[in-house]
């Protein structure tokens, strides 16, 4: 069984003018345990749609979610969200505090929260910057902190809103290797959400391509068998990213020559 | 040294700009309005030194600010929770919006006359107008703030394990408190203005009683000392303020 699984959903927003946009249209899709899962398309395709639904924080307008069998009905400490900016974070807290707050949420002792916190504050590389504020950090070390703060909490699953798309390329390059290096390490089931092909060869070890909205759901997937660290460089990595590029270059032309 | 330079060029400037407003005001008074409606600052010091050292400046600065600071502190420990609550829930907002939105409009001078023929003119006006005056900008500027939280802040907890309770107090509240900070900073400023319209019309002393006995027997130093008194404490209050924002809430900065 997977773990998670999208069945025929559907998913329509209304304007405020009360007209309908079909964002998602018989969208099936399924994740399974321990893979890490990139799900690539153009913008405004409705990937973050997708992410939302998985979270909780918003229910499909038709179809099922199911997770582990059962359907999602809201926000769960299973699938914890690092999102796209730095607006999630607690400024009043500092970045060993804002790792805690699930465990503290939960009543874990203080010893063993701060201890579990500075684990993976060291594990995402951020020794020695845990008493200072989220304002006092730069964009990846923020990034950092979102990340800890969901591994600390130990998620059955991780969803990741384009969470390097804001850094500049070097760090987002470092970045990707860093959370290559803890998914090799931990093996959470992750969904990353990225209009980035170069970012989703990198990291996915399943790569789903979506199509361009309205009623947007997978065109396809592709299953990248690279082991180990992947270069840019590789011929079987290019050969990859040529294989998604095709896939998704139609469906660029169209998002842009979309006119509502 | 280098702190002494730090110093004069932070406060150097400042110092400056309050020693040219009475060097002008001395100008002016000695040269070009010659009058003793017009009292030169020197005057005015040693009067005001002299109401200092037989007590009553002191009488009637206490009295003023004993008032601000009860209905201060009052009207803000109403006004926070309301203004939570008003945040938090639409229909608490829709119940009490009409409250806030109609009454924030009649200016708390207005009120004096009422206040007066409910609770005479003793302390209880006072501190009624000063809780009237309070109450609504702090309720405004805390529900205002509960509203700007970022949504992935309180999304973050949720799928982080937190309680709604929980969220409340660990998410909500902490992210509130730049904006109850500035709505009691305001409130502040107007409770200045209330208090002395009050003391203007209704009471036995206080600053602004100086102020109508001093038109009452044409003392115009006695006046002047009351002004310039309320202008130094409304600056001192107001930098007290800002002090304790910084020192004690810095790291509730509105930025993130």
């Amino acid at each position: 069984m997977p773990l998670v699984s999208f069945h025929d959903v559907q998913k329509t927003y209304r304007s405020l003018q009360g007209v309908d946009y079909p964002a998602l249209e018989h969208f099936s899709l399924d994740i399974e345990v321990g893979e890490f899962f990139c799900l690539l398309g153009p913008s405004g395709c409705g990937k973050t749609t997708v992410l939302k639904m998985l979270a909780g924080f918003e229910g499909p307008t038709a179809g099922r979610i199911l997770m582990e069998g059962r359907p999602v009905t809201g926000a769960s400490r299973d699938r914890a969200v690092v999102f796209q900016g730095d607006d999630s974070l607690y400024g009043w807290l500092t970045a060993v505090e804002n790792v805690e707050f699930g465990l503290r949420m939960r009543h874990v002792g203080k010893t063993e929260r701060r201890e579990r916190a500075m684990r993976y504050l060291e594990m995402v590389g951020l020794r020695g910057q845990e008493r200072k504020y989220p304002a006092e950090l730069s964009g990846g070390m923020k990034q950092r902190i979102q990340i800890a703060r969901v591994l600390a909490n130990e998620p059955k699953m991780l969803l990741m809103d384009e969470p390097f798309a804001a850094l500049d390329a070097q760090t987002r390059a470092l970045m990707q290797l860093e959370l290559a290096n803890i998914w090799q390490a931990t093996r959470t089931t992750v969904l990353f959400i990225t209009h980035d092909i170069d970012e989703a060869v990198t990291l996915g070890k399943r790569i789903g391509v979506m199509r361009a909205g309205p009623r947007s759901r997978v065109k396809g997937v592709v299953e990248v068998s690279l082991n180990g660290a992947r270069s840019r460089t590789d011929d079987v990595f290019l050969g990859y990213y040529k294989q998604v590029y095709e896939m998704i270059r139609d469906e660029v032309a169209k998002s842009l020559s979309r006119t509502d | 040294m280098r702190l002494a330079r730090h110093l004069l060029a932070v406060y150097g400037a400042y110092a400056l700009g309050f020693a040219s407003l009475f060097v002008i005001w001395q100008l002016t008074s000695i040269y070009l309005v010659s009058s003793v409606l017009f009292p030169p600052p020197t005057v005015v010091l040693r009067k005001g030194l002299m109401l200092a050292r037989n007590g009553i400046l002191f009488e009637h600065l206490s009295a003023s600010l004993q008032r601000i600071l009860a209905g201060f502190v009052a009207g803000s420990l109403l006004g926070i929770p309301i203004g939570l609550a008003m945040g938090s829930f639409r229909p608490v907002r829709k119940l009490l919006e009409p409250y806030t939105e109609f009454l924030r409009f009649i200016p708390s001078v207005a009120m004096i006359t009422v206040a007066v023929i409910w609770f005479g003119i003793g302390e209880a006006s006072k501190v009624f107008l000063i809780i009237y005056t309070t109450i609504f900008i702090v309720i405004l500027n805390t529900a205002a703030g509960v509203s700007a939280i970022a949504p992935n802040k309180i999304r973050a907890a949720e799928s982080l394990g937190a309680t709604q309770a929980q969220i409340f107090f660990h998410v909500a509240l902490p992210a509130t408190v730049p904006y109850i900070l500035t709505g009691m900073r305001l409130a502040m400023a107007n409770s200045f203005t209330t208090i002395v319209a009050a003391e203007l019309i209704a009471a036995n002393d206080g600053l602004g009683k100086m102020l109508w006995d001093g038109r009452l027997f044409m003392l115009v130093d006695e006046i002047f000392v009351s002004l310039v008194t309320l202008g130094f404490l409304g600056f001192a209050t107001d930098r007290l303020f800002r002090w304790s924002i910084y020192t004690f809430a810095g790291k509730y900065s509105p930025a993130t």
